[in-house]
């Protein structure tokens, strides 16, 4: 049987639209513009989860964003855990159960789709309470472009759980619909509700994340994004973001039924929900009074409110007697009977004449005061000052272009609140450069004015320390007054510490209604002033977002750009494996059927060995370097000498740091007098291209020198092996191919006989030591280039391979890569390569490093070969290498470590490259590599392990 | 997010910019000239001041032009940027 605590009319639900859903299997019935909460709370359900450590009911205890308690998760229409019940708008189907504290991801793919947004503006008002509206609109009339974010599904703030009357103007509602018309209908102003600005930045940049379907539930339209990531940059930034009410703590404050006063009044007026029958009051302050009264009101039982002050105020104290609520001064309440609901009250006076007494009700309404929601102000590293006269942190400084208005400023009475909008507004967009805004008259309300000043009370104080605490201070972590006063107890005075020691405030509400209660607790168990201590630091965001949002679209093949060459689709027909190269796609190796990466890379290696292969090369970068300085720059840049290239010529070339580390290496080739193409490793070329801007921008500007990226510009394809010379000739007529003619580490230019004639550059490199053509075109003509090689190499078997044969082969010539082989500490003299280091040129970038003393030592790391014992053995690429058969006890002096380690078919075993200390001086040495529980002796050779005379490379 | 001005662009986020040190090192006349000492000073020191501090910047992805900057690394507020032929405008104080 359901209970029924909807009023029959009133509220800002529609009547018309019922909507079924369930808690814990039970349903129930809201309406369309209930919450979650609210609707529970028609059907008189209170409880709605357990707590996470003691198991505890929870219930409802606030209407928004600051609740600790009313944790779900919700199962249909899809699973998401860890939602506030008082932030969920109510639809058709939805199924939620109850969280014990912690929630469920989804077992399958959200099939939602997330967006993001960017929007820049003058100003940004955050918050479209009555503060907000007046500042928004001031702001619009002025000409200023506003971005108007509220976190609602409709604007008013705090006068959505009211019932004041504005004289003049009419309703409230009708209020604001009138400013939101006019915002709607002005050019240039842009209002998003649902939406929560989460995180405020530098320069005006606001992250909010706004819910466009959620309220739908499974009727949502699949085309519409679910959430959207608005990124707001402005010019200047309202901050008119309310004030949460803040509990007092006492034994049993967390039973089902003890619910924060204004958001009574929320459930009453919003959403035409009574929170119980029979209701106790208990405040510090007068706002209180206007829930006790207005319940009363509706004729619901409001024996008792308990005031903890002395002197509670005259004129409230009278219109609650009007309705028959006793007022007790100086009462608070000690401690509450119920299980899953309240049954009763213990209230005590807190000095003074009284006695302890005990009243029956099923609702507690609380009031501790209000705190500010200084979130974003704190977020953008504003300065708080605690306000002793609110017990609350308000904004303590001036920040440039930031503004907080309203009860985010800690004003409470709605004349501040639309003053200080008022002027924000104004001050916002004349700071944005417009100016003269059309006032906007100030709307005057009838609601009840503060009498008295509040009383700062963060617990009811207890005689003796009760054994079990009850007196929660974070419920959402189960963690009570004695928690808080075992961290003081402990030496902690820090409130960070204390955060942290006591988990209070790091849930999902982020200490929103406790943190402010954990600092009065501390200050009062340290006997110091909360003014002189730091409040934590409110860190973004404001309320959970979720990842998919913040993925929004760069989800899937969008998580990261793709590149691929002009062959890419030839090398996925052949069934290709691929390999991560940077953004790019490269062919790893081509399995045939029934083989596996081993059997394919050995079978791709003896083809490049014997016969003729071809790999896809066009990701290596590749600079166009122009200008009549450009000789002069690439001899500071390269070890080796450039300018004394001859057009039509190619050399290899290594760059360093000035540190004298190899950072990068490739080929040079001489275009023109006045023109180079350089290459660099695929991984490398946006890091060497910006290398080489930076010294040519910030030390040699004086030099004429142009460098443009031509990467994409070309496709390339080394033709290698014997057999690659016939295979070039045959579609190169105009060429003559002849090593006399085209001799090594020269190129050419020539027309390909390509699908009706193809420009191609060839160049005479070997990077296997075989004999090898690098073909470049146009990238368009990629593909054809390649089936075209690939037809005129039939006669030979010719073999595509991908890049771990292109390892083996180099690494079986001794030929290093660099970021693989070196890492960053390693100089070409390590590397066995003092003969690409120009001993004539009087400087270069690097060379003065060379000559160190820490450059020179004997002992350092050199690139070297290793034979493992076992020709069957292939050391694992890392293993370390150590002097001795038996691992000794660490320490375990290590001389160095495997850098690049394969099965070669043409050496018929395993090998590898390793950097080792003295390495060179080794030569011959067996040295000892542990793998897991064994320790491989392997013989230290040489780099270059095949062919060391040289005598494949011209055919 | 900050906003920095490139001063070929004007204010762009700083994603788009990458870092490059302190400003004003040049590189020696002479390497060769300059004691061991000398040169790793100029290879691997760098100042590291609370305050105002002269750096380089380039805007990677947008002009890729380098451009000197001072910010205030106590606050990272940028106080002023200027172009690598822009001599490093005259500070009093510590703003
Ligand atoms: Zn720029």
């Amino acid at each position: 049987m359901t209970a029924n605590f909807r009023l029959p009319v009133g509220g800002r639900v529609n009547r018309d639209e019922a909507l079924r859903f369930s808690l814990d299997g039970r349903p129930m019935l809201g309406y369309r513009g209930d919450t979650l909460a609210s609707a529970l709370l028609a059907n008189g359900v209170h409880q709605v989860a357990t707590s996470i450590k003691y198991g505890r009911p929870r219930g409802i205890m606030a209407a928004g964003v600051e609740d600790a308690s009313a944790l779900v998760q919700i199962e249909e229409p899809f699973p998401e855990p860890m939602m506030s019940a008082t932030t969920v708008e109510l639809y058709d189907g939805l199924i939620a159960r109850g969280l014990p504290g912690q929630g469920r991801l989804a077992d399958r793919p959200d099939p939602a789709r997330y967006d993001a947004k960017h929007v820049h503006c003058d100003v940004v008002v955050v918050g479209a309470g009555p503060a907000g509206l007046v500042a928004a609109l001031t702001s619009a009339r002025s000409g200023a472009r506003v971005v108007l974010v509220d976190d609602q599904n409709q604007a008013g703030g705090a006068l959505l759980g009211s019932d004041e009357y504005f004289d003049d103007l009419g309703s409230p509602a009708a209020w604001v619909h009138e400013v939101l018309a006019e915002l709607r209908a002005t050019p240039g102003v842009l209002v998003l509700e649902r939406t929560t600005a989460f995180g405020a930045y530098d320069d005006g940049f606001l992250l909010a994340l706004q819910r466009r379907t959620d309220h739908l539930g499974a009727a949502a339209p699949k085309d519409v994004a679910r959430q959207r990531i608005w990124r707001i940059r402005a010019k200047q930034t309202v901050i008119a973001t309310g004030a949460h009410e803040r509990p007092v703590v006492f034994a049993d404050n967390d039973r089902p039924g003890i619910m924060l006063a204004g958001a009574a009044r929320t459930y009453l007026h919003r959403y035409g929900v009574l929170p119980g029958r029979r209701i106790v009051v208990f405040t510090t302050n007068d706002s209180a009074y206007t829930a006790a009264i207005e319940l009363a009101e509706t004729g619901v039982d409001v024996p008792m409110l308990l005031d903890a002050r002395a002197v509670p105020p005259e004129g409230l104290v009278a219109e609650c007697a009007a309705r028959g609520i006793e007022v007790r001064a100086g009462h608070a309440v000690t401690g509450t009977e119920g299980r899953e609901h309240i049954t009763d009250v213990h209230i005590a006076p807190l000095a003074g004449t009284g006695h302890p007494d005990t009243i029956m009700c099923d609702t507690l309404l609380v009031s501790g005061g209000w705190n500010p929601v200084v979130h974003l102000f704190s977020q953008l590293r504003g300065a708080l000052r605690y306000a002793p006269e609110l017990g609350a942190f308000v904004p303590g400084e001036e920040l440039p272009d930031v503004q907080v208005v309203g009860s985010a400023a800690g004003a409470l009475d709605l004349a501040s609140c639309v003053r200080q909008g008022g002027e924000a507004g104004r001050a916002a967009s004349e700071a944005a450069g417009f100016t003269r805004p059309a006032p906007v008259p100030l709307p005057t309300s009838d609601a009840r004015v503060a009498e008295a000043a509040a009383m700062v009370l963060w617990q009811v104080p207890e005689g003796a320390e009760p054994t079990a605490d009850t007196r929660f201070v974070d419920l959402q972590r189960d963690a009570t007054v004695s928690d808080v006063l075992r961290a003081t107890g402990a030496g902690l005075r820090s409130l960070e510490h204390i955060k942290r020691y006591t988990t209070i405030g790091t849930a999902h509400d982020q200490g929103k209604t406790s943190g402010m209660i954990a600092a009065g607790i501390v200050a009062e168990a340290l006997g110091v002033k909360i003014a002189e201590q730091r409040p934590t630091t409110f860190r973004p965001p404001y309320t959970s977002v979720p990842f998919a949002a913040l993925a929004g679209r760069d989800r899937g093949e969008l998580h990261d750009p793709v590149r691929i060459t002009a062959m890419h689709s030839w090398h996925v027909a052949q069934g290709a494996l691929f390999e991560d190269v940077g953004q790019w796609k490269r062919p790893w190796y081509y399995p045939r059927p029934g083989e596996d990466m081993a059997d394919a890379v050995l079978r791709e290696c003896r083809a490049a060995r014997e016969s003729v292969a071809l790999m896809d090369g066009s990701t290596l970068g590749k600079i166009d370097v122009q200008g009549q300085d450009s000789g002069e720059f690439l001899d500071m840049l390269y070890t080796n000498m450039m300018s004394n290239l001859k057009v039509g010529r190619i050399r290899y070339g290594v760059m360093c740091g000035v540190d004298g580390m190899v950072i990068d290496d490739g080929t040079v080739i001489r275009l023109a007098e006045d023109r180079f193409l350089v290459t660099t490793t695929t991984g490398n070329a946006a890091k060497i291209l910006e290398w080489m801007e930076e010294w040519l921008q910030t030390e040699w500007p004086h030099l004429r020198v142009f460098l443009t990226s031509v990467t994409e510009h070309w496709a390339t394809v080394p033709l290698v092996g014997p057999r690659s010379r016939d295979v070039l000739a045959s579609l190169a007529p105009e060429l003559d191919v002849s090593n006399e003619a085209f001799g090594f580490m020269s190129w050419r230019d020539t027309v390909l006989d390509v699908t009706g004639g193809v420009a191609a550059r060839v160049c005479r490199i070997s990077f296997s030591g075989e004999l090898a053509y690098e073909i470049n075109v146009n990238a368009w003509h990629g593909r054809a280039l390649w089936e075209a090689l690939m037809a005129a190499g039939e006669p030979y078997g010719i073999t595509p391979y991908g890049t771990e044969t292109m390892h083996v082969l180099r690494a079986e010539k001794g030929y290093p890569i660099i970021g693989q082989d070196t890492d960053g500490t390693v100089t070409p003299q390590d590397l066995g390569m003092s003969w690409a280091v120009s001993k004539k040129k009087p400087d270069f970038i690097g060379k003065r490093s060379f000559a160190r003393s820490e450059n020179n030592r004997p002992d350092r790391k050199q690139l070297v070969g290793l034979l493992p014992a076992n020709p069957a053995t292939v050391l694992p690429e890392g293993a370390q290498i150590i002097e001795s058969a038996h691992l000794p006890e660490p320490p375990v002096r290590m001389l160095g470590h495997v850098t690049s380690s394969y099965a070669s078919a043409a050496l018929d075993r395993g090998f590898a490259l390793a950097v080792v200390r003295s390495g060179r001086d080794r030569i011959g040495e067996t040295l000892y590599v542990p793998v897991a529980d064994d320790v491989v002796p392997v013989t230290v050779t040489d780099s270059v392990l095949f062919d060391k005379e040289g005598t494949r490379r011209d055919g | 997010m900050q906003l920095i001005s490139c001063p070929w662009c004007g204010p762009r986020e700083e994603v788009e910019f990458h870092y490059g040190g302190q400003a004003h090192v040049a590189y020696p006349d002479d390497p060769a000239a300059l004691s061991d000492e000398d040169w790793a000073r100029f290879v691997f020191f760098r100042d590291n001041p609370s305050g105002p501090f002269a750096e380089r910047w380039s805007h990677a992805a947008g002009c890729r032009r380098w451009f000197n900057a001072i910010r205030d690394t106590r606050s990272h507020e940028l106080l002023d940027v200027y172009r690598m032929d822009e001599a490093q405008p005259a500070r009093t104080g510590t703003s």
